[in-house]
């Protein structure tokens, strides 16, 4: 295999996987408003719940 | 802005997002033109059954539903996905065994193709509204999340299992090997839920999850092949200057 490449992401620090975590973390509350959400998160009661059902549904995620 | 020829995380996951959105809004148009007949239909049946329409007025009207919160849905979901594809490209890039990087997108959408829509799709088959048991939604949702880990865990075991070979034929072999077994034991352990109503059309149930397949599976392809896209010319093109 080859081994030696130029590498073309950024070097991981300390730093990079702390930033990196926290977006990850913020990506699945995204993830997780759409697709589990029932208002705890959104704090709009069911409406946002309620206005993405079909693509819920679309998505694969069990419903109801 | 053009990228870099090692470009930072944050311009990595901008693509991401970027790629995400557009993804999301495709796999939306889809979902709309093929899947909400089909909701709409098991909506109709659902309230049959319940003794026609009506009851309390609905929080969010259908029309509103199957339109603007469709697209809201699978472009944010799109959105997520995408940053969360960036965020493994860029940590796992160096660990991937390919030159390229376009194949390195690529293979990171296809694993997550595989992981989180294809063995969680043939183990809990979505279902569309008058399918479920509002009872179990709590085991459901669990599970539906088991099999989303375990389907990651298995493709990463394919890839271990297949680094331990050496002939190209032995490499498949072992791959796909460790990768039925990991999901033939998480199939078998994990709960099964039957709970389709016995007079339910079986049509409209198989038109309805092929339609949910057909979305998530144009969600992840046009992720890997936009991030792939966003991310390959700019560096293409510093190689093609720099030679
Ligand atoms: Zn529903």
């Amino acid at each position: 295999m080859p081994k030696a490449q130029a590498l073309t992401t950024p070097a991981v620090s300390g730093k990079l996987l702390a930033t990196a975590a926290g977006f990850t973390g913020l990506m699945l509350l995204l993830a997780y408003l759409v697709a589990f959400d029932q208002g705890a998160l959104s704090q709009s009661g069911m409406y946002l719940h309620e206005l993405m059902h079909d693509g819920r549904h679309l998505l694969g995620v069990p419903c109801h | 802005m053009p990228l870099s020829n090692r470009p930072g995380y944050l311009p990595l996951l901008l693509r991401g997002l970027l790629a995400g959105l557009a993804a999301g809004l495709l796999a939306g148009g889809f979902a709309y033109l093929a899947g909400e007949p089909h909701i709409n239909a098991a909506i109709a049946i659902e309230e049959a059954a319940s003794g026609g329409a009506g009851g309390e007025a609905p929080l969010v009207e259908r029309d509103i539903q199957s339109t603007v919160g469709l697209f809201l849905a699978t472009g944010l979901y799109g959105v997520a996905l995408g940053g969360i594809l960036a965020t493994a490209y860029t940590l796992l890039r160096r660990h991937l065994r390919t030159g390229s990087d376009t194949q390195a997108a690529l293979g990171l959408a296809a694993a997550a193709l595989t992981g989180i829509v294809v063995v969680p799709f043939l183990k809990y088959p979505p279902n569309p509204p008058a399918v479920g048991n509002p009872d179990t939604i709590d085991q459901r949702t669990a599970a539906y999340l088991a099999v989303l880990a375990l389907g990651l865990v298995a493709v990463w075991a394919a890839v271990l299992a297949a680094r331990t070979q050496s002939h190209q034929w032995r490499r498949a072999a072992a791959g796909t090997a460790a990768f039925l077994v990991v999901v033939g034991i998480a199939y078998t352990l994990l709960p099964t839920f039957h709970e389709v109503p016995a007079d339910f059309p079986a049509t409209l149930l198989w038109d309805f999850r092929i339609s949910s397949l057909g979305t998530q599976a144009i969600l992840w392809t046009a992720l890997g092949i936009g991030f792939a896209g966003l991310i390959t010319p700019a560096r293409q093109k510093a190689t093609v200057t720099a030679a």
